[in-house]
């Protein structure tokens, strides 16, 4: 081969190519978080890298954005040898990143966020002019003097992201983008984010929502336990193939099957009352709750995080107690003014989101942690006040065995878990104690996609046999998958509550949002 | 470069090589102290911590300066794991001296196997009130128990100063400010021929193991060692916060002032101005050199009492202040917070990766 041609060969390559990676590996002691790793980016292409928590995804983008350091391979932009120290020397090479959480300062205005993130450039007019130019390039809307603490989380992750546009970026890397955003917003990301792609701009959108990488990106790259499985066009494969290939096994179908006509369905837990006032000024009171739930049915409660989920979940377990006792019947009994133990006692049960913390402490072994809320059951507490270890140790042997949580013992500690493990360890740790109903906050919220099924079928199983289930979240799928009826809330108001079967994601997006909520 | 770094696993002996490690470094930094005022080090910590321990008299002056470190130890151990921080154990221990020895002086002639109990009870309550006042404090107001049970300590003390000055005065004392000393009856009996070891180092003993039991098997010690470790996991879980304030405060001043009223009837003899050389202060090192675990502050005890022999020793056989004591036990505080960094991290050597 002569030189012109290689060169030829090269500058034909370049012209296509806009990120090379070949043989990338990164090692933390013995484990390998990402083992000869290799893809190829085109320029204008929205690549997808999909994989399970802990599949290697993060640690990718990290070597290429600078933020770690590869311990063997190499890579390639835009046809010369790259190989960035650190962040910046990857912006100066053209490589921009929109992280998943929000690096922005809130009691600054969008203006001053945005000049931060230059280097050398001030809060002027000329840079508004020109941040200005960029939102109408890409139909960004934002409101340059705001301050990040008045605005939602959509609008946050706009000035991220024309924080990341005003750097001019060849390549663009986006973790996932859509975890908090509505339908509507979402929407408007993809066109965003197409428009980048058609100026010849390479986008890498990391995500595990299957649906919306086969409606935005061109190439998926698979990865699972540190190593590329498989790169496919996602547009030729179902949802369903593709979450196949990123656990790696057959997935069962969860679909809601229909109420069985045994169960009644008269409504067994019901909520009516006013106002709820959180113990902390920081969340948000609840305006006019009314919901209900028949046995062996299940509720949803969708809506963005920070919307009163927190008060209503607190308010229902009973870690907020209500002033009348009737607000809340279940049974026909009254039980608004009981605590958590004394509503426990009662059938009530749940799960919050926060799994380390509040639902678990994590420097507690696991059979400590099922004391917590199971100490009422099995004989745990003798006379009250005794604590019998064995019968805690049975338990969670029990809760163990028949969740699947893989664990070496009883003995470990709750943080040694994984979240999908542990959170199928607290869920089943409330199942064992056979609620009536169940209260249940964002279960899936960090979990694989194994256990994310696996969860669902627990919550289908335990509404089959009878109990009345409650499932706040922000995961829509999971919503109309799961849930047998349907509501929003917002700005601590519920929705109108409407059967999921006749229930579309503009819909429920819509309601999220506000609208059809009477004020 | 040296790095410090999240350790992956933690293990139980850990907790305790960083323990070890600490002592190790007490040692060597006294060593260091030592030869610089010209001693030779190795004889000379001979001579200071180990011959008081070559005597039956030695051992019982250990045990007595033990016992009020690891009654209030054991206690504060409780309370602390429930992140409830009781400084003012030095003021429950005064408080229950001061009650335990009025009851004692109330009855300054009378004999009877009835006395000795009603002391201790008294002396008991006494200490319980005091711990009280912040718990209350603490529930109705959020007051913070560190400044409020602190502060009580002082106003104690002072208490005590003007009842032995005043009303409790021995009135056949020329105006001394001392008590009448107790009636025998009154006085815990002696363990040894020699020394002040006494009774109350066998209470000691058993409030250690009971401290052990209320952690490992008591619900209502899992409970304050829940809220101690998440307020909001114990909320999820249907504990009560204030019930674990209470509970917190109330085993510390009463189990100090039980410390109080054994330090006045088995050591004493009789209510003076000054009843403690700070115990109560030097009983939250032992806490935290037994890492919270009950049975840990007997030897934890122990220990930091070897700590006030050695500052004697050293005042007597080498001339070095008095002081000296605080200096050991600063030093060995010193390093036990520094070295129980390692527990959960490790320092590694070597370029950045």
């Amino acid at each position: 081969m002569t030189e012109s041609v290689a060169i030829a060969e090269r500058l034909s390559a370049s012209s296509k190519q806009c990120l090379g990676v070949r043989g990338l590996s990164k090692f933390f002691g013995d484990f390998a978080a990402n083992r000869d790793v290799t893809l190829s980016i085109d320029a204008g292409e929205i690549h997808a890298l999909l994989g399970e928590n802990g599949a290697g995804k993060s640690t990718l983008v990290k070597m290429i954005y600078g933020i770690l350091k590869p311990d063997a391979g190499s890579m390639e932009l835009l046809a010369s040898s790259y190989s960035p120290n650190n962040p910046s020397d990857a912006k100066s090479a053209g490589v921009g990143m929109v992280f998943q959480h929000f690096a922005v300062f809130d009691a600054l205005t969008v203006l001053e966020n945005i000049a931060l993130g230059l280097e050398g450039r001030f809060p002027d007019e000329a840079l508004a002019a020109e941040i200005l130019e960029v939102c109408e390039r890409y139909r960004l809307h934002v409101e340059l003097d705001r301050r990040i603490h008045d605005l939602g989380a959509g609008e946050r992750q706009r000035v991220e992201i024309i924080r990341v546009l005003m750097q001019d970026p060849r390549l663009l890397i986006l973790d996932e983008p859509t975890s908090v955003l509505t339908p509507q917003e979402t929407e408007q990301l993809f066109t965003t984010l197409d428009r980048l792609s058609d100026e010849g701009r390479s986008i890498i959108y990391i995500s595990h929502k299957l649906d919306e990488v086969r409606a935005l990106c061109d190439r998926a790259t698979l990865m699972r336990a540190g190593q590329v499985v498989d790169v496919v066009d996602p547009r030729q494969e179902s949802t369903r193939s593709l979450g196949e290939k990123m656990i790696g096994e057959r997935l069962n179908e969860t679909k809601r099957t229909q109420v069985t006509e045994a169960h009644s369905q008269k409504a067994r837990f019901t909520v009516r009352v006013g106002d709820v006032y959180p113990e902390s000024t920081r969340n948000v009171v609840l305006t006019d709750v009314y919901l209900s739930v028949a046995p062996g049915s299940i509720l949803g409660i969708s809506g963005v995080s920070g919307n009163g989920q927190d008060t209503l979940f607190d308010a229902l377990t009973g870690e907020l107690t209500l002033p009348n006792p009737d607000s809340m019947v279940l049974d026909g009994e009254p039980l608004a003014h009981l605590d958590v133990e004394q509503r426990r006692l009662r059938g009530l049960l749940g799960a919050p989101e926060n799994r380390l913390g509040h639902a678990a402490i994590p420097d507690l072994t696991l059979w400590e942690n099922v004391i917590l809320t199971a100490r009422h059951t099995r004989g745990i507490l003798k006379n009250n006040h005794l604590i019998s270890g064995t019968s805690a140790k049975e338990f969670a042997e029990e809760v163990i065995a028949t969740f699947d949580v893989r664990t070496p013992s009883v003995n470990a500690k709750a943080s040694s878990l994984s979240g999908g493990n542990l959170q199928k360890f607290l869920i089943g740790r409330e199942l064992l104690g056979n609620p009536k109903v169940f209260i249940v906050s964002n279960p899936t919220w960090g979990v694989d996609a194994k256990a994310q099924l696996f969860i669902h079928q627990m919550l289908l199983k335990l509404a089959d046999q009878g109990a009345s289930i409650i499932l706040i979240s922000q995961d829509i799928d999971e919503l109309l998958s799961v849930t047998d009826r349907i509501c929003a809330i917002c700005h601590g108001r519920l929705s109108r509550t409407f059967s999921t079967e006749e229930m579309t994601p503009e819909h429920l997006g819509a309601l999220m949002l506000g609208q059809e909520i009477d004020s | 470069m040296i790095m410090i770094e999240a350790r992956a696993v933690t293990r139980w002996y850990h907790e305790w090589i960083a323990v070890f490690i600490a002592l190790l470094l007490t040692a060597a930094t006294v060593s260091v102290l030592l030869a610089s005022l010209g001693l030779d080090p190795i004889s000379s910590l001979q001579r200071i911590f180990i011959r008081p321990l070559n005597s039956v008299y030695g051992v019982s002056e250990l045990l007595a300066k033990a016992t009020p470190l690891i009654t209030i130890g054991v206690a504060l151990a409780l309370g602390f794991r429930a992140g409830v921080w009781n400084i003012g154990a030095e003021g429950q221990l005064v408080m229950g001296g001061l009650c335990g020895g009025a009851v004692a002086l109330a009855f300054w002639n009378i004999d009877g196997f009835w006395v000795m109990p009603l002391i201790l009870l008294g002396g008991t309550l006494g200490g319980l009130a005091w711990g009280a006042i912040p718990a209350f404090l603490k529930v109705r107001f959020n007051a913070n128990e560190i400044l409020v049970s602190l502060m009580l300590t002082y106003v104690a003390i002072l208490l005590l100063s003007v009842m032995v000055h005043g009303p409790l005065r021995d009135p056949t004392g020329f105006n001394f400010p001392e008590s009448r000393l107790f009636h025998d009856a009154a006085t815990l009996p002696k363990l040894f021929s020699a020394g002040r070891g006494h009774l109350g180092f066998v209470f000691a003993l058993i409030f250690a193991v009971l401290g052990t039991w209320v952690v490992k098997r008591w619900h209502l010690g899992f409970e304050m060692r829940v809220t101690g470790l998440s307020t909001s996991a114990a909320k999820f879980a249907g504990y009560n916060r204030d019930r674990t304030v209470w509970m917190a405060l109330l085993i510390g001043g009463g189990m100090s002032g039980f410390a109080g009223v054994v330090e006045v009837t088995g050591n004493i003899g009789q209510l003076v101005p000054n009843i403690s050389p700070s115990y109560g202060f030097t009983a939250i090192i032992v806490a935290f050199l037994a890492r919270l675990h009950p049975l840990a502050v007997i030897p934890a005890g122990l220990l930091v009492a070897l700590s006030y022999l050695a500052g004697e020793a050293a005042q007597l056989s080498l001339g070095i202040p008095a002081a000296s004591t605080q200096v050991f036990q600063g030093l060995l505080l010193f390093f036990l917070l520094g070295t129980s960094l390692l527990v959960n991290y490790r320092i590694r050597f070597g370029r950045v990766a």
